[in-house]
């Protein structure tokens, strides 16, 4: 385990080179409200990194600057060696695509059916699908998640757990390379919770995929992590294997695990 | 200090308005940009022109009766009295086409269009549907704003011609119950009273009408702060800016037809 103040970064191999990178993020809302304080951190490929943190500490910023749905204030971050930070929208967009991003509240188009989320993002970057091309990869996500039953349902009638891997299905529907998860527990009960805990893990194991996952839920961030950060005042404060922050000595962190 | 407290709460208040203002300039200058670029939202353009256009035919409608009816009913005695009654058929379709089918169908679309495009947009904003297709990729700009702010600035201008007829149409029923007028008669009184310039100024004005709609109804609804307490809000201020925009464009319109026509 490493605390801040001894933190640098893990040397990579060529098996673990990263995908995304980020040097020195700061982030302030505000005059007064500085949220990220030169947070240095990376994701390897094939990794699932999971970020825990109070909250407002500052967890989701640091994945919403990623897509750069925020504009950091200063700092680099590189994804697929490509500088996000500075990207003109037609780079941004084909960076993007090649991630996905599944929100708290799995942020479902209310206006249409299951089938329609899925295809909206679908049918604007596959000009070429056919319909039949189109309902196949619909069909083919959804029973991935294990709710092929859902295709014809508005978001309105889905439970918290089905809406969790609906937003998921339409996340895989482009076949990203990374995929940002934003508490994709919360508000859940405990069997569901493992039900997408366990997804997220068979995804990563299926589709050779790079996450960030941020939890408050230790269950889900034992099962789906190889490496664990804690974010504290705006910094990387420790980070290391689920074990290795467990038997920490660290009373802060060792807080997390009790 | 009470003297420097107004004005300290006055330069806030100024301040947020010029800063609005400015946003919401900015916001409605991108849609000039965006409404060239492809790809071209068609399906979702169609889907918008039904609800606002189709969806308020039933509630223009029963306005625009109303707005006839009670206009022929309320000047008819002043006609009469000066023995003009036969001037009614043109004075009301003159009123109607001129200036209260349009003012009047406008504030009700603002009203009824508007709250709802800023509380849709607002509910997707804080409910992260528009970051989901940003992060996806998708100008949300395009699909969302592009399509509704084309849609009503084509649709406002339709609903104003289907209330102007379906006013006069109420002016005929309001001149029945005391007279007995032909329906072909009163239209002959009708077309005979109307001049090019009673009816092109007033349509050009209603696409402005309806472009300000659309697009104040999306710039309360799209930059609606996070918490659904922010929906209603927007929903809210949509209507009130629409509402004041549409009296605005309806004073500056009333001026530069007395200056070139």
């Amino acid at each position: 385990m490493k605390n801040k103040e001894s933190y640098t970064e893990i040397p990579l191999t060529s098996s673990t080179k990263p995908v995304i990178s980020i040097k020195g993020l700061f982030k302030s809302f505000g005059k007064t409200n500085t949220v990220l304080k030169g947070i240095n951190l990376t994701l390897k490929q094939g990794e699932n990194l999971v970020m825990l943190g109070k909250s407002g500490s500052g967890k989701s910023i640091i994945i919403k600057c990623i897509v750069r749905l925020i504009e950091s204030d200063e700092g680099e971050i590189t994804v697929f060696n490509e500088n996000i930070t500075s990207a003109n929208n037609s780079l941004l967009n084909a960076i993007r695509l090649r991630m996905g991003f599944l929100f708290q509240n799995s942020a479902l188009y209310d206006s249409m059916s299951v089938r329609e989320n899925l295809a909206f993002p679908l049918k604007r970057h596959n000009k070429n699908l056919t319909e039949n091309d189109i309902e196949t990869a619909i069909i083919q996500e959804l029973e991935s998640v294990g709710l092929s039953e859902a295709i014809d349902k508005m978001p309105s009638e889905l439970s918290g757990g089905m809406r969790k891997r609906i937003g998921l299905a339409r996340t895989l529907i482009l076949k990203p390379e990374i995929i940002l998860y934003d508490e994709p527990t919360t508000g859940l009960d405990t069997i569901t919770s493992l039900e997408i805990s366990e997804l997220i893990v068979a995804i990563q194991k299926k589709n050779k995929t790079s996450s960030i996952i941020i939890t408050h839920d230790m269950a889900c961030a034992k099962l789906t992590g190889d490496r664990l950060v804690i974010i504290k005042d705006g910094i990387i404060y420790a980070e290391g294997t689920y074990e290795e922050l467990e038997n920490s000595k660290d009373e802060w962190v060792n807080s997390f695990f009790k | 200090m009470i003297l420097k407290n107004n004005i300290d709460s006055l330069s806030v208040t100024l301040k947020t308005i010029f800063n609005d203002t400015g946003n919401a300039t900015l916001f409605m200058g991108r849609f000039f940009k965006e409404i060239f670029m492809p790809p071209f939202e068609i399906k979702e353009f169609k889907r918008q022109c039904f609800l606002i256009g189709y969806k308020s035919l039933p509630l223009v409608a029963i306005t625009g009766f109303i707005m006839g009816l009670v206009l022929t009913l309320q000047t008819r005695p002043t006609l009469a009295g000066f023995g003009a009654e036969s001037r009614l058929p043109g004075m009301v379709a003159l009123s109607l086409i001129r200036e209260i089918a349009p003012v009047i169908t406008a504030l009700i679309c603002a009203g009824k269009i508007a709250s709802g495009i800023g509380a849709e947009l607002g509910s997707m904003k804080v409910t992260e549907q528009i970051d989901a297709m940003e992060v996806s990729a998708i100008n949300p700009y395009k699909y969302l704003v592009v399509t509704r702010i084309l849609a009503t600035t084509l649709m406002v201008p339709l609903l104003v011609v289907f209330a102007d007829t379906i006013g006069i149409l109420g002016g005929y029923v309001g001149i029945n119950i005391h007279s007995d007028v032909t329906l072909f008669r009163y239209f002959s009184q009708v077309l005979e009273s109307l001049d090019f310039i009673d009816i092109i100024p007033p349509a050009i004005k209603t696409f402005f009408f309806g472009f300000f709609i659309g697009a104040i109804g999306s710039y309360k609804g799209y930059t609606a702060a996070n918490g659904t307490e922010s929906v209603g809000k927007a929903a809210n201020t949509a209507v009130v800016a629409a509402s004041l925009s549409i009296f605005i464009i309806d004073m500056i319109a009333v001026q530069l037809t007395d200056l070139f026509f």
